[in-house]
């Protein structure tokens, strides 16, 4: 984990997530979330928590059932042996009791996952009184982000940073090792405040790309034609840089579209829309344009529902 | 049909009564064995196609940068592997086995249309000619996915119009192989066989066969409406022209789920027959058997939500989708509990068929875990589209279904050829193949849940150690299938005569073992009676 701002740390899961950056840490890469390199990550919302949880909550369960007909499989194989001298009970070959008991005990099992996960399903899919909104849109191979509400007018595109771009070239003689944060870094993150409802709006303008950062528990396709929603709250105290990659496979570079959020506290948030909205001001007087500043879309109203676009 | 080819028989005599000499055996094939024997065949040429794709692909994915291939040919190596392995490998294994076995099992002798039989075999060099020779043409294979998915697919060149009439020649293939099933195991069976006396693996048949019919002509109108809209002008898909991308994958997605089923019911049919002859005791709970492999059919057609949950879909329809998935772990958890029923106070012997359907029931109830896992559709944000599903989807396909064709064919192989295979290379194939398979797929897992997307050439370098581990583990799985091939090709050429029951000391069921081995040309020309 690579957390460049990262808060004093006076939330309950700080002792886990720092045991995490230990992992990470020692593993010596340049870990780009909070994952422990073979699990779920924790994450920094509310939601990917809860998710953490759910997650482990079925694999344990499931590792129960493992545990027990595995077990019983293993038995058979050990005691059963026609080796070992075994007799076969032709005989034992139905029984409508145990037959019903092993369909109703997997039914109630499946109860108990799927309660606690139709509840997390109501709170994903509800994005009202969301305190920002921002216009993602998909592009081969890229990000769009466009901002509402109050940071209205900050447009820019996100793409791959040019260090892991050229590593990234067949036979580049580029060691990836050697690029930090190679394929997950990009030239212009999405700029986000810290413990506000943020709601993505995605779209795309080509083929179908999907939005997701593993930290927030946030994943969902960008398709054209379409506006799906998205919602994540970053906890406060949790600025910093989060980062994941396109994930619905999007043609030749699907692999080197990435998504990185830089998280900040509503403070800096605000400064930095200021900032944006000063560079566009002055990208819009004649002389001289600087070059690496966002080109603002002639079309940058952003559609208002789910509708088919043409 | 078996008189004709007794007359023919009577031209031509040869050593081993067969009716025709050299090529016009094979390409005149109506003989439901010789018929059988093509289908295997061509499954494992295609098998060795689609792995050295698998291997061309986990090379690239060895470390991280790109070292082998474009990222372009990449995503042909995916795209084509999985149509390959499931078009040419697994579903033409199956219908091969359904060939030979079919009509040996309920007593028939012949497949009910053996012309229709002929055709359908034949269809498919062509087909895979066609889908092979896209990888020599100007803009390459198709690289959207196997799933077809527009706009994506669309974007592609002359591809797009040689991958869809091969898909479409496959499915044709597929639902005559479906009908022939079906028309033989309704009026062919033996005088006294009765449905529910029919051995499970014609039963799991049966049932697949329906599956086929309901679903190829889906599959088929999909790609139609791919193929209008990129070369007609038409907006089925296509959001600017009023279309609707996701429509398809609804579409694509109601044959795609039931398709998984037509992978997996055939297989389940034989484990069903397997666990009972090396556990010398019947199988438990046969009839529950029957129902279960109905009721999973049954499922399979309203689960296809559960494929596209992340591209947005209303509230309702995702609790629909997450329950009816979930209650597909029901009938498969019956088929899992009645099997290892079947080995509880058994006497089991571990003969290279027994061996691969033991790893089927240990990994493919693996793969059932990481199935309920991702069936709840608030994780399944998290999992969808990783290697998890990846992992998921490899650990029920290949120790799964291909598993159990290994089973079968291990199993029937000397009634086939008449002789006994090496015993002794067998079971090292089965060992290195399964322990090979969890170093390759077991990992996957770990690199899902850790953040690497399904289908990119290149990662960041986090996911460096799991996936060397895969990529060793994929190496040493394709090099232990030529130990396959070395067997069946040392069975076809000779060894230890097998007797009519093959396997001696146990107890194998069902009307095949009646009959001498290797099965003679034409069996049942006069109807068994069954008590």
């Amino acid at each position: 984990m690579r957390v460049n701002r990262a808060g004093a740390g006076n939330h309950r899961d700080s002792r886990l997530l720092a045991a995490c950056c230990a992992v990470a840490g020692l593993s010596g890469t340049a870990g780009a979330n909070t994952s422990n390199g073979y699990n779920l990550p924790i994450g920094v919302t509310d939601m990917s928590k809860a998710l953490y949880g759910l997650h482990m909550e079925v694999f344990w369960i499931c590792v129960g059932i493992a545990v027990v007909v595995f077990g019983i499989m293993i038995y058979s194989l050990v005691m059963f042996r026609q080796s070992k001298g075994a007799i076969a009970d032709t005989t034992m070959v139905h029984s409508t009791k145990v037959e019903i008991i092993w369909t109703i005990i997997p039914v109630l099992i499946l109860v108990v996952m799927a309660v606690p996960a139709a509840d997390i399903i109501l709170k994903q899919e509800d994005t009202r009184n969301s305190e920002l909104s921002i216009r993602v849109t998909g592009y081969q191979w890229k990000w769009q982000y466009q901002y509402m509400n109050a940071a209205e007018g900050v447009d820019f595109f996100s793409t791959l940073k040019q260090d892991s771009n050229f590593a990234r070239q067949l036979d580049s003689g580029i060691d990836p090792n050697t690029v930090k944060n190679y394929l997950l870094d990009v030239d212009k993150p999405l700029v986000v405040p810290s413990g506000t409802k943020v709601r993505l709006l995605l779209t795309s303008m080509d083929v179908i790309h999907a939005w997701w950062v593993p930290d927030f528990g946030a994943k969902r396709s960008a398709i054209p034609g379409y506006v799906n929603e998205l919602w994540f709250k970053v906890d406060p105290g949790k600025e910093g840089v989060y980062r994941g990659q396109c994930a619905a496979l999007c043609g030749r570079d699907h692999g080197f579209m990435p998504v990185v959020v830089d998280v900040r506290t509503p403070d800096d948030f605000k400064k930095w829309v200021e900032e944006q909205k000063a560079a566009l001001k002055q990208a819009a007087t004649p002389l001289p344009a600087p070059a690496p500043l966002p080109v603002v879309g002639a079309d940058a109203s952003p559609p208002k529902t789910a509708q088919v676009l043409n | 049909m078996a008189h004709e080819h007794a007359a023919d028989t009577a031209h031509h005599d040869d050593h081993h009564g067969e009716p025709a000499q050299g090529i016009k055996r094979w390409l005149f094939a109506t003989n439901h064995k010789d018929i059988g024997t093509m289908y295997l065949v061509f499954s494992l040429t295609m098998f060795f196609v689609g792995g050295a794709m698998a291997m061309i692909i986990r090379a690239e994915l060895f470390k991280p940068g790109l070292q082998l291939v474009d990222p372009a040919f990449f995503n042909q190596m995916t795209t084509m592997h999985a149509l390959v392995m499931i078009f040419g490998a697994v579903m033409p294994a199956f219908v091969g086995l359904a060939n030979w076995m079919i009509p040996l099992q309920v007593g028939a002798p012949d497949m009910a249309l053996p012309r229709m039989n002929n055709f359908s075999f034949w269809i498919l060099p062509f087909a895979f000619t066609i889908l092979l020779s896209t990888l020599f043409i100007p803009g390459g294979a198709p690289a959207g996915g196997w799933t077809m998915y527009p706009p994506l697919f669309l974007q592609g060149g002359n591809y797009v119009a040689m991958a869809i009439f091969a898909v479409h020649l496959m499915g044709a293939s597929s639902i005559m192989g479906a009908i022939n099933v079906i028309v033989t195991i309704m009026n062919m069976r033996a005088p006294g066989m009765n449905l529910l006396k029919m051995p499970l693996f014609c039963w799991s048949w049966l049932i697949t066969a329906y599956l086929l019919i309901a679903v190829m002509p889906v599959l088929a109108g999909a790609v139609t409406m791919l193929l209008t809209d990129h070369y007609f002008g038409t907006s089925f898909f296509n959001a600017a022209g009023g279309g609707d991308p996701v429509m398809f994958e609804h579409v694509f997605w109601f044959f795609g789920h039931p398709e998984v089923y037509i992978m997996i019911l055939p297989a389940f049919g034989i484990i069903s027959e397997i666990l009972p002859t090396f556990s010398r005791k019947p199988l438990f709970g046969a009839t529950s058997m029957i129902y279960a492999i109905a009721s999973i059919a049954f499922l399979s057609f309203i689960v296809w939500g559960h494929h596209m949950f992340v591209d947005g879909m209303p509230l309702a329809a995702q609790l629909f989708f997450m329950m009816s998935t979930m209650l597909i772990a029901v009938p498969t958890g019956v088929k899992v509990f009645n099997w290892t029923a079947t080995m509880w106070k058994g006497s089991l012997s571990f003969e290279p068929p027994m061996l691969f359907a033991l790893s089927f029931l240990f990994l493919f109830t693996i793969g059932g875990f990481s199935g309920v896992m991702l069936a709840i559709v608030p994780v399944d944000f998290q999992y969808n589209q990783t290697y998890f599903v990846v992992a998921h989807f490899h650990y029920v396909l290949v120790p799964g279904a291909v598993f159990a064709i290994m089973a079968a064919v291990y199993y029937w192989l000397p009634k086939w050829t008449g002789n006994m295979y090496s015993m002794g290379l067998a079971k090292t194939h089965f060992w290195l193949s399964t322990i090979f398979v969890n170093v390759l797929f077991f990992p996957q897992h770990f690199l899902g849940l850790a953040g690497m997307p399904r289908r990119i050439p290149d990662y960041a370098v986090q996911f460096s150690d799991w996936n060397m581990v895969s990529s060793i583990g994929g190496f040493g799985f394709g090099l232990s299938q030529i130990l396959f091939l070395v067997v069946i090709v040392q069975c076809a050429r000779g060894g230890k005569k097998a007797s009519a029951e093959v396997w001696d000391g146990a107890t194998p069921t069902g009307l095949e073992w009646t009959i001498p081995s290797p099965a003679p040309y034409h069996s049942f020309a006069v109807a068994p009676e069954i008590k």
